[in-house]
């Protein structure tokens, strides 16, 4: 089997550790990649309780079914992406028994089951200044009354399609972004940043 | 000694920050605070620049945004920037300016001939004069626009930064005087998210130039410090002073430009401005009103300005706009004025009143005063060629169509005159809403909002001048805007002033008569900026461009920068006089974003160089890099184009790249190719129903290379799909056309056949892709992966494996798009650099050649293979490409089946692709050469097709091409020729397969 090392994150080449070493005295906001993760794609009828005790049964999380929002259980959580439509979230040693245990929990039902982890990568942002540099790319409301932890939203930031989802009042925000976007969208917050302050967050 | 013209006290300027600035070379002092146009009255300087047409000397007008006349290039070098309005200009030290149009001085221009000459260009002259014959207009243009114009745009890059931001709020008041703070304040208080835009530097609107206004029994300037000052410590609550609202859109969302640094002078670093995105639930337009000024004779001599003007140099900035200001007037404002001025002690020897009787508590104290009245009287004429001098007053006959007797000159500087007030419904048109003509102001007010939008107008806005209306006005919208938005807060008490003394009543004078019949001896301008006149109104009246759109377009009124901020409604008079008619019979026209002209660089903001559009890059992109690669964008990705080594040209470097595949092995990335898993019972089904081949029947395990096909019958894209499992297939879309197939399959999924047990999830990042061909890929292969079989019986073309590939898992497909023995390797995109130097390493002994998609594409001519997009156009079917085989018969339906069976798609002699091949083999024509079967000398000529693709292959040592040609595959043999610019190439018709067209190699 391969070794570890040789496994690269989308945004290896920036070299992150080294960035997280110079000094950001009072920035704005702390960019980071939280590399590898299990993302895996669900469908199903969010109506049948089948469906859903199948999902609680795999991941020990319930489904979200409210629009945009996040359901959380240790160290899984559920996105809602649509009507139909889940990421199911958790660590990179997790995601072949959760896909094992939901293939095997949806035995019989019309769902599906799509591991899309690699396709993405996770660039988080903490800070004081995260709303003001998302408001430069994204047209949604981030006000706190509008949108606050536990809450997620597909949309595009700089052109750039993305999960937004945030995760505590600091704000701190999870963007979830194809691997082929992500060296365009970390050079985009960079260069927005240059307004706010910007330190990087070891790997 | 400078500043002669400024007041020992008064105003808002900061006396103790002298600004030091240049106009036309000359250097002058203002204060800060001042504006451009304040300064240069302050420094006695009334003329200001020549006007469009005519070149006639001109000044100050306004002291807005309305302002058509001192227009004005500011800055120097890149910087530089025509037309900005010098009543809207902050000056800063070191603020260089200068007047427009023209040469060589401001004091003497030539082109001022053009006023001599009028008679002979009046409206419409450009359209009469050089429109016959059409033709000859290419050679007039040049002249024409070369003496177009007024200023100068810059000529080398913009060196400033700009931001752009995305805002929503509850409620964004627009204009920050009475009614607008009043607004903000009430639903600041409630806590409702509020935004109070406002284009001048300070909040408060016209209560800056009032003298003695009071709001809650103080004096309007502290009311406006107060104001401020809670609504700068509510949280909620943005304050954008320097910040046009210019353009309003559907769904309440409005565009906003702030000036951040403009005032201060060019600042590095910093951006210059920024442009406001904002969603609001509630828009509360509280944009004031704009004065017109009266058409008299020769009222464009510098001097000349609004009554409105006048008060605001005098009270905001302490500047006397003249020393013996004469006010004309139809209405009570310029009275107040009046008072303002004598008691700044600037001498105001009368007050001309269009109206026959003047009463009220206004007139009689400016009568204490000691300044005259006369009633019914008109200003005849202007003297003064570079500045007034004198005006000429008459009695008006009482139709108020000629004066009488004999006038009297009055000696002056400077002359304010009043039409009435026209709300600034700007805003409030650009959502197309309508307007409605309200009679005893005299001008248009906004009518019902159109549905969709939510706002509202108050205040000047809407007709209503009083300020204790205002401020009442204004605490109701704002409450009621913040309730809608779900803030139910305590929005306080409303602001209180006492209710003004009733005004009497306008008398509408559109045209004020001089001494001669108008258009006959002097002008009267309604619109400066355009050098339209009353005369040029009465002309298209006469020539028949009645309506208001053809008034606009034959006399040029109301357009440029300032879009008739002060003239429409004049000239709509006019023309409705003479038209005689009522003034909303004659429309008006459409008012359009911008509100006031807005540089190109905000809306760019960082979306330029680098940032212009996302780059997509692969998990190799950086191994490609490092490499020498050349890049060449395909959609958003950027791909390896081919990998030149020291000294080599492109074509040196591909012709070695693609001899190496069909020598020993290459390398490829593939990773941008579209990849959509499809999962569920009815995926077969599916796939039978989107391809025109048939699915249900290939093996797990199998691949199978299929066409989609719109309704149409035309080819829309192509790929290999692969089956999983019983119920899973592996589907490839191009690079280009992935996200449109998978929106493709959705649509019928939803829309068409929902009750389909099937879902597509892409996945095309999922998997990075490394394809290997060539003799060698075989060994290779082996070399790195341990654990599947590769021989043919076990791993047979168009099949795929699972197993690990330098350690990592991976599924093997062996299809190939270069006709060689060909493996595409999947890998998880975090292997993917790791994988591809596995195979760079273990191939070095023979010779492994990365190759980029100028190789590929030679590669797959070769062979004959199309590529979706270059060979087809949208036009083209299956069969005209054809591969009649890749259509099934056998099913009974798929997508564009019913098209393929019309009688034009089954016409036997459809553009057909076929392949090409020059007489001379050293020849390689270019894409897009028209195919010709008779030549001519010269165009026209019947043409039969073009070329799709062609290139010079290295393994044929000659050129190859294809192309879509009328009836092609019956002329096989025939020689047609490609033509191009002024070249004629003998081509000859043959089968679209140049290399291996047994297709031995795919067994390598």
């Amino acid at each position: 089997m391969v070794e570890a090392y040789q496994r690269r994150s989308a945004l290896a080449h920036f070299g992150l550790n080294a960035l997280a070493s110079q000094k950001a005295d009072g920035a704005g906001i702390t960019l980071g990649e939280s590399a590898h993760r299990a993302i895996i794609n669900i469908r199903g009828d969010a109506k049948d309780p089948a469906f859903t005790a199948a999902v609680k049964n795999a991941t020990g999380c319930d489904l979200p079914a409210a629009a945009n929002t996040v359901a959380t259980a240790g160290d899984v959580r559920i996105l809602w992406l649509g009507p139909d439509e889940w990421w199911v979230v958790g660590t990179d040693a997790r995601r072949a028994g959760l896909i094992d245990g939901l293939r095997s929990a949806f035995a019989g039902q019309h769902t599906n089951v799509t591991d899309v982890s690699e396709s993405r990568t996770v660039i988080t942002m903490t800070g004081p200044a995260a709303r003001d540099v998302l408001a430069r790319g994204i047209s949604l409301d981030l006000h706190p009354r509008a949108f606050g932890p536990g809450q997620c939203a597909q949309t595009s930031l700089s052109r750039t399609n993305v999960l937004l989802h945030q995760t505590d009042n600091a704000p701190s925000y999870e963007i979830y972004v194809l691997k082929s976007f992500a060296d365009y969208l970390w050079r985009w917050i960079g260069l927005i940043a240059e307004d706010f302050g910007m330190a990087v967050k070891a790997e | 000694m400078s500043q002669t013209n400024r007041l020992n006290t008064g105003g808002r300027i900061d006396r103790s920050r002298v600004v030091t600035f240049t106009f036309d070379g000359k250097s002058y002092s203002g204060f800060a605070g001042d504006t451009l146009a304040s300064a240069l009255l302050a420094n006695g300087v009334r003329l200001v620049g020549r006007s469009f047409k005519y070149h006639r000397p001109r000044g100050i007008v306004t002291a807005g945004a309305e302002e058509p006349n001192a227009l004005i290039q500011l800055g120097v070098g890149a910087r530089t920037e025509p037309n900005t309005r010098a009543t809207q200009i902050e000056i800063y030290d070191g603020l260089v300016s200068e007047s427009q149009n023209r040469w060589p001085s401001l004091t003497f221009d030539i082109g001022a001939i053009n006023s001599l000459i009028h008679r002979f260009i009046p409206a419409g002259f450009y359209y009469k004069t050089f429109m016959w014959p059409a033709k000859a207009w290419l050679f007039y243009e040049k002249f024409i626009r070369n003496a177009a114009g007024l200023g100068k745009g810059p000529t080398a890059p913009d060196p400033d930064r700009y931001d752009k931001l995305y805002h929503t709020c509850d409620v964004l008041v627009v204009g920050a005087g009475p009614a607008g703070l009043a607004a903000a304040l009430a639903a600041g208080r409630t806590g409702a998210r509020v935004v109070l835009a406002d284009e001048q530097s300070e909040l408060g609107g016209s209560l800056l130039s009032e003298s003695s206004a009071t709001v809650n029994g103080q004096a309007a300037s502290a009311w406006i410090a107060d104001a401020l000052r809670e609504l700068g410590a509510l949280h909620d609550v943005k304050l954008l002073p320097r910040t046009t609202a210019f353009a309003y859109y559907d769904h309440n969302a409005m565009s906003l430009v702030e000036r951040l640094t403009d005032h201060l002078g060019p600042t590095d670093g910093k951006p210059r401005q920024r442009l406001w995105r904002i969603r609001a639930k509630k828009i509360i337009l509280a944009t004031g009103a704009i004065e017109r000024p009266l058409v008299y004779l020769d009222n464009d001599r510098p001097g000349c300005m609004t009554v409105s003007a006048v008060r605001t140099y005098v009270n905001r900035y302490g500047v006397m706009p003249g020393r013996r200001v004469v006010l004309m007037t139809n209405n009570d404002s310029a009275y107040r004025v009046a008072l303002d001025l004598a008691n700044a002690g600037v001498t105001v020897p009368v007050i001309v009143d269009l109206r026959a009787e003047v009463t009220g508590p206004l007139a009689k104290a400016v009568r204490e005063k000691g300044i005259e009245i006369l009633a019914g009287h008109a200003i005849a004429k202007v003297h003064g060629e570079q500045g007034v001098k004198e005006v000429e007053v008459a009695r008006l006959s009482d139709d108020g169509k000629s004066v009488t007797g004999s006038a009297r000159r009055i000696s002056c500087d400077c002359v304010g005159t009043s039409g009435g007030w026209q709300p600034t419904v700007h805003l409030h048109s650009q959502t197309r809403s309508k307007v409605k003509w309200d009679d005893a102001l005299n001008g248009f007010v906004p009518g019902d909002t159109i549905p969709g939008q939510n706002f509202v107008s108050i205040g000047g806005a809407h007709g209503v001048f009083d300020l204790a209306a205002c401020l009442t006005e204004g605490h109701v919208a704002g409450t009621t805007g913040a309730l809608e938005a779900g803030n139910g807060g305590n929005a306080g008490s409303a602001p209180t002033a006492d209710a003004a003394a009733e005004e009497q009543p306008q008398r509408p004078l559109w045209i004020v008569p001089g001494e001669k019949p108008v258009g006959q001896g002097g002008k009267h301008f309604i619109d400066y900026q355009n050098d339209v006149t009353a005369g040029d109104v009465m002309l298209a009246h006469r020539e028949g461009y009645r309506s208001v759109e053809h008034l606009k377009r034959y006399t040029t009124m109301g357009m440029a920068t300032d879009q008739g901020k002060t003239s429409n409604v004049n000239a709509l008079a006019i023309m409705a006089g003479l038209r005689n008619v009522d003034i909303p019979s004659v429309g008006i026209t459409t008012y359009r974003p911008p509100y006031t002209p807005v540089t190109f660089g905000v809306f760019a903001g960082r979306d330029k160089e680098d940032f212009l559009e996302p780059i997509r890059k692969t998990p190799m992109h950086v191994w490609h890099e490092d490499h020498g690669a050349k890049f060449e964008p395909v959609g958003q990705w950027h791909r390896a184009w081919y990998y030149p080594k020291p000294g080599e040209s492109m074509h040196d470097a591909v012709n070695r790249e693609v001899k190496a595949v069909r020598t020993s092995v290459g390398i490829v990335d593939a990773s941008t190719l579209g990849k959509i898993d499809v999962q569920g019972p009815d995926a077969a089904w599916f796939l039978d129903m989107v391809y025109t081949n048939a699915w249900s029947k290939l093996g797990v395990g199998k691949c199978r290379y299929g066409f989609m096909c719109g309704e149409d019958g035309m080819v829309f894209d192509d790929g290999v799909t692969s089956r999983i499992a019983e119920n899973h297939f592996h589907m490839t879309t191009t690079t280009g056309g992935a996200p449109r197939v998978m929106a493709w399959l959705e649509e019928w999924h939803q829309c068409e056949w929902p009750d389909k047990k099937v879902y597509f999830t892409s996945v095309t990042e999922q998997w990075a892709v490394i394809a290997i061909g060539g003799p060698m890929a075989r060994k290779l292969l082996g070399e790195v992966c341990t654990d599947i079989p590769l021989d043919d019986a076990s791993f047979p073309h168009l099949s795929f494996k699972e197993g690990t590939v330098a350690g990592v898992p991976a599924r093997v497909f062996r299809i190939t798009f270069t006709g060689d023995l060909s493996y595409e390797i999947n890998v998880p995109p975090s292997y993917g650099l790791h994988v591809w130097r596995a195979f760079m390493q273990a191939g070095e002994k023979y010779g492994i050649t990365p190759y980029g998609t100028e190789g590929l594409h030679v590669l797959r001519a070769e062979k004959g293979y199309v590529i979706v997009g270059q060979d087809t156009d949208g036009t083209v079917t299956p069969q005209d490409l054809g591969m009649d085989w890749i259509v099934s018969k056998a099913k009974p339906d798929f997508i564009g089946r019913r098209s393929m069976l019309r009688s034009d798609t089954k016409r036997p002699d459809r553009k057909h692709l076929v392949g090409l091949l020059t007489e001379d083999p050293k020849v390689v024509v270019p894409d897009g050469a028209q195919i010709v079967e008779h030549l001519k000398d010269r165009p026209p000529m019947t043409m039969l097709g073009h070329v799709t693709s062609s290139y010079w292959s290295p393994n044929m040592e000659r050129s190859i091409a294809m192309g879509l040609v009328k009836n092609g595959r019956n002329r096989m043999g025939q020689t047609l020729y490609a033509c191009w610019e002024n070249n004629r190439v003998k081509m000859k018709v043959t089968e679209p397969k140049f290399f291996d067209p047994e297709g031995a190699r795919v067994n390598g």
